[in-house]
This record gives structure tokens, C-alpha cells and sequence, in this order.
């Protein structure tokens, strides 16, 4: 067992058992474990084609044929639904990878060289920060047109000082130990200790933030997408289903909103629980 | 406020300038740089002559560095020439003007209700026992995930179709109308930070309830009325007033959905038309707009916790 491993101390067994006493924590997991299915096999669970166009039924109720009922067009609201879920959940997930593996590199930057590169990176972090994500989102889409791409990459560079804030405040306070300096001594390469030893230690606080950030990202790019100026019609993205469904509300068919809608809050409330527990038990780690 | 004090707001003071100037060099430049040329825009659709595009590049000063551009339109925005309107043609002060009223009256309006029911409940549940406690969690917990567009549609259902209470659409006319057309829209708005509000307030007055010396004043026998408005109130009120000042700049980003669900026209719905026809003039002051207010709101918050508490500054400081 190496010092650092040592200092790390083992796997917390009592957080696992927590775990399966805690009923929340495992049905917010399924949901997300349902999620993810989802987007990986959507427009194969689907019962209709998306896209398809069923002229007999618009915005018809539900029923046995159309579970969640039919859109303004005719197109089956369920079959959108699960189809939608791949482009909803994939936009989260490359920002929150994005702007951790972009602020990761920046904190540990910083909180290894200090000094002037700190102070650049944290003058940066502080601009950035000025800069609220959804206006961010929307000065991209005004300068790269609409669509996903320029939000994704607004909110990974919107998400990034976050990032660097937190691991740079934990990358700082471990760098401190006093394992660490015996590493050095022992001749253990800058590289290897960031890799090796740092990272694995830090690597608790920044699932928790992953975790949380992707809850945002997933809210603010279907904000966008609600905007109109995210994914575009006819795209079944979530977003995009309830600014659609928004007409028929009041015309008696609420479910072309309300299911797409749903399911953001069902999958928020799901990463929220996870990201809670998560953050606890990072913290508790650090102890 | 002691001289360190003032020394540590001047600092800060100066840190928002920087802040402010590199934000809007960051605005301009990632414009200026857009691709596509200004010209075809600044035609307005006509397929321009040799002549007009360069009529248009020296009416635009296009053919100057671009430094010169960027110190052209910082210097006009600061004597409040804001630019004119690829989409519109008229200066785009002209188009925030009559917008700016409502989109204010909105984000106040969220401010009240956030501020009455989330630092409320979040008092009450902090104070109230168990029970109250829980059932203020379980609403906060539904509360954070619930944004803006979702609230909104459920409202336009629940009140176009079923109630009928309160306007859905458009923004009305005169103070009360305008007010009774935005209750929905700042519900919207408010529902996921109420939560958030009620939340944070929980936590920083359960954190000194439990402080010694909030239990020195209770051995002392002061009245508990007294001791839950001197020592615990107070001493919670710099965290909260912290996440409330970032909470109601990040409002302001936020009520352009609000406002596009509502149809209110106001400067948020303004931002969103703009980005989608590509009006960059305005979205480019509209943005530093928001970055400016959102800068000085999170500075203001910070000097008036340091007039609360003087030691927090030091603390937050060497934290």
C-alpha cells in the first residue's frame, strides 16, 4: 500500500450500507438508470416513428393506442418522448465533461504553480463568472446561429470556474499534506503525484460537482431549446416538445407539454438525490 | 468600517472595473469575430452593389482595427449611444427603453415573492419543529428542480384553461394591470428560488441557533423573541443577503424565459429575438446590460454585508 493510499484511508463501508438503507437515494438512482436506457436505446422502445404524421389523430387524448396522446401535427407523444431523450440527456453531459476536464486542468494548475499562473486563472474564472450561463448560451447562439452546439459549448465554458473554485480549494489543502512531501522526496515525478495520488483524492469532490452541474446544464440547454433557439423543430428534443405543446395547453390537451416537462423534473429531482448523497459523502471522505 | 475595510472595498471596487472592462472586451471581440460579414446583415437583405458595401464599411468604420471599433463602442455605449439595429434600423436605445419598465417591474415583483416565501419558510423551518421542518423540505426539494418553463406551462394550464384567474398572455396597461398580468410570470420565476432562498435560510439560522453565543444569551435569560432577532437573525443575515444578491442577479439572465412563455415584452424577450434574427448590435449592449447589473448587484450585496459585519470581510478574506 503506497502513502498515499495510506493517507486516503480505504472505501468507506459504511457509505455503501447507508446506501441500500436509504430508499430515496436507490429510487432516484433507477430513475436515472432508467434515463440512461433511455437515451441509449430511445428510438428503439419507441412504439411509433417520432416523425411520423398521423393525420386521424391530432391532438388526440390519450388512449390505448397513443399513451401520452398525439402532438398539433399528429405525431405520437410518447414515441417523441423517448426519442427525445438521447439529444436532452446527451447536451448535459458534454458540458458538465467539458468544463471539468477544462477546469480540473486549471485548478490543478494553478494550485500546483501558484504565483502567476494562479493569479491569471483566477482573473479569468472571475470574468467568466461575471457572465451569467443562459447569456452566455444566447450571445453564442446570436453569433453561431441556432442549434445545440453554440449553447454546449457556452455552458462548458459558463460551468468551468465552478470547477476550478472548488478543486482549486481541494487541490490546495491536499497539496498541503505532508504525504505529498514525502512523495517528492522519494523522487516521485510532478506528473505521476497529479495523476496518481491528487487527482485520486480530489476525484470524490468532483463527482459531486458533476453530478450537480449536470442537473443545471440539463435545465439551462432545455431552456434554450424552450427559447427556440436550441435544438430546432421538428428535433423531439424535450425543450424543443414543451414550447410546442404550449398552444394546446389551452386548448384542452396539456400532455404534449406536461409529459416532455415531467420528465426533465423527474430526471432534475433523480441527480439532485444522487448529487446530495454524493456531496456528503465526499465530504465525509475528507474528514 | 475600519480603514481595513475600506482598504478591502476599494479593492474590490477596483477588481469590478477590471472585471467589467474584460467582460466587455470578451462581448465585443467574440462579436467581432462572429463569422459571416457585418455588411451582408447591415444591407438588410438586398443583395448589396461595390458601392453600398463601401458606403457601408465607412459609415460602420469597418475597415479600422478592430481595437478602434471596440473603443468606438465602448465609448459611445458609456455616452449612451448604444448602437443601431441590424433588424430594425433604429438606434437600439430606441428599443430598450420602452422595454426596460416591465422587465424591471418583473424581476422585482419575483424579488418580493422570493424574499417573503423563501427566507419565510425557510425561518419557519428552521424555528417551527419537526414537522414544519419536513414539510418544507420536501417542497424545497421538489421547488429546485422546478424552472422557470416548467412552472410557466403548468400556470398557463392550470390558470388559461381551468381557472381563468389570472392573464396568461401580453403585459397590459397601467401600474395594477401590468401587475395583474405579471403574477404568473413571476411566480415563474420565483418558484425554483424560493426554494433555493428557503433553503439557504434554514441552514444559516439552524447554524446559530446552535452557536455558543446564542446559548450565553439564552443563560443570560434573555426573551427568546429577543434572542431569535438579535443573535440568530441577525448573524445569519450576511449568508443569506450573499446567495440573495447572486440569486436576483442570475434572475434577471432568467426572466427572458419568464417573459418569451408570457409573451411580455420586455428586454429578455428582446434578447431572445434578437439572438435568433442575429441582431448583433443588440445583443451585444443587451449582454453587457445584463453582465453590468449582475457585476454591481453581487458588489453592492458584498459591501453591505461588510457594513453588517465588519469581521466577516476579514474572515471570508483569510478563508
Amino acid at each position: 500500500m503506497s502513502i498515499g493510499q495510506l493517507a486516503r484511508g480505504r472505501t468507506p463501508a459504511p457509505a455503501r450500507r447507508a446506501a441500500a438503507h436509504d430508499p430515496l437515494l436507490v429510487a432516484a438512482a433507477l430513475v436515472l438508470v432508467a434515463i440512461i436506457v433511455i437515451a441509449l436505446l430511445g428510438p428503439l422502445l419507441a412504439p411509433y416513428d417520432p416523425d411520423q404524421l398521423y393525420a386521424g389523430a391530432v391532438s388526440a387524448p390519450p388512449s390505448l393506442a397513443h399513451p401520452f396522446g398525439t402532438d398539433d401535427l399528429g405525431r405520437d407523444v410518447l414515441s417523441r418522448v423517448l426519442a427525445g431523450a438521447r439529444p436532452s440527456v446527451a447536451g448535459p453531459v458534454l458540458v458538465v465533461a467539458v468544463s471539468t476536464v477544462l477546469g480540473v486542468a486549471v485548478a490543478v494548475a494553478s494550485a500546483w504553480f501558484g504565483g502567476a499562473v494562479d493569479g491569471i486563472a483566477s482573473r479569468l474564472v472571475d470574468v467568466i463568472f461575471a457572465i451569467p450561463g443562459l447569456v452566455l448560451a444566447v450571445l453564442a447562439v446570436a453569433m453561431f446561429g441556432k442549434g445545440l452546439l453554440a449553447p454546449v459549448v457556452a455552458l462548458s465554458i459558463a460551468y468551468m470556474p465552478i470547477v476550478v473554485r472548488l478543486v482549486r480549494a481541494g487541490a490546495r489543502a491536499e497539496l498541503g499534506r505532508p504525504y505529498i512531501a514525502a512523495l517528492r522526496i522519494q523522487g516521485v515525478g510532478s506528473l505521476a503525484i497529479c495523476f496518481r495520488h491528487l487527482l485520486p483524492a480530489l476525484l470524490p469532490a468532483i463527482l459531486a460537482q458533476a453530478t450537480v452541474g449536470f442537473g443545471y446544464a440539463m435545465l439551462d440547454i432545455a431552456a434554450i431549446s424552450f427559447l427556440g433557439l436550441g435544438a430546432q423543430p421538428p428535433a423531439s428534443d424535450w425543450g424543443v416538445m414543451i414550447a410546442g405543446g404550449q398552444p394546446a395547453l389551452l386548448t384542452g390537451a396539456p400532455e404534449q407539454s406536461m409529459f416532455p416537462a415531467a420528465l426533465i423534473v423527474l430526471t432534475v429531482l433523480a441527480v439532485n438525490i444522487v448529487g446530495a448523497r454524493t456531496t456528503t459523502w465526499a465530504e465525509a471522505k475528507d474528514r | 468600517m475600519s480603514a481595513y475595510a475600506i482598504r478591502q472595498l476599494a479593492a474590490k471596487l477596483g477588481g469590478l472595473l477590471l472585471t467589467l472592462l474584460l467582460a466587455s472586451i470578451a462581448i465585443f471581440f467574440a462579436v467581432a469575430l462572429t463569422p459571416g460579414d457585418p455588411v451582408t446583415a447591415l444591407a438588410g437583405g438586398v443583395r448589396p452593389t461595390p458601392e453600398l458595401i463601401e458606403a457601408i464599411r465607412a459609415e460602420h468604420h469597418l475597415d479600422d482595427p478592430v481595437w478602434m471599433q471596440y473603443l468606438r463602442w465602448v465609448g459611445g455605449v458609456l455616452q449612451g449611444d448604444l448602437g443601431t439595429s441590424f433588424v430594425y434600423k433604429t438606434p437600439v436605445a430606441e428599443l430598450i427603453a420602452p422595454r426596460i419598465g416591465i422587465s424591471l417591474l418583473l424581476v422585482a415583483y419575483a424579488v418580493v415573492l422570493i424574499t417573503v416565501f423563501g427566507i419565510g419558510s425557510g425561518i419557519l423551518a428552521a424555528v417551527r419543529g419537526p414537522r414544519t421542518d419536513r414539510a418544507v423540505l420536501i417542497g424545497t426539494s421538489i421547488g429546485v428542480a422546478m424552472p422557470t418553463f416548467v412552472v410557466a406551462i403548468v400556470l398557463i394550464w392550470v390558470f388559461g384553461r381551468v381557472l381563468g384567474w389570472f392573464p396568461v398572455y401580453g403585459t397590459g396597461e397601467g401600474l395594477l394591470d401590468n401587475l395583474y398580468h405579471l403574477t404568473l410570470p413571476a411566480i415563474s420565476l420565483a418558484v425554483l428560488y424560493i426554494a433555493y432562498m428557503s433553503r439557504i435560510t434554514r441552514g444559516a439560522i439552524v447554524a446559530q441557533q446552535h452557536a455558543e453565543h446564542v446559548d450565553t444569551a439564552r443563560v443570560r435569560g434573555l426573551s427568546p423573541s429577543r434572542i431569535f432577532r438579535r443573535h440568530v437573525l441577525l448573524n445569519a443575515s450576511p449568508q443569506i443577503l450573499a446567495v440573495s444578491g447572486a440569486t436576483i442577479a442570475g434572475l434577471i439572465a432568467v426572466s427572458a424565459v419568464a417573459e418569451q412563455a408570457f409573451g411580455v415584452g420586455g428586454i429578455g424577450s428582446l434578447l431572445v429575438e434578437a439572438a435568433a434574427r442575429k441582431d448583433l448590435p443588440v445583443v451585444q449592449v443587451l449582454s453587457l446590460l445584463l453582465v453590468t447589473v449582475f457585476v454591481v448587484l453581487n458588489a453592492v450585496v458584498d459591501v453591505a454585508i461588510a457594513i453588517i459585519d465588519p469581521d466577516s470581510v476579514k474572515s471570508r478574506r483569510s478563508a
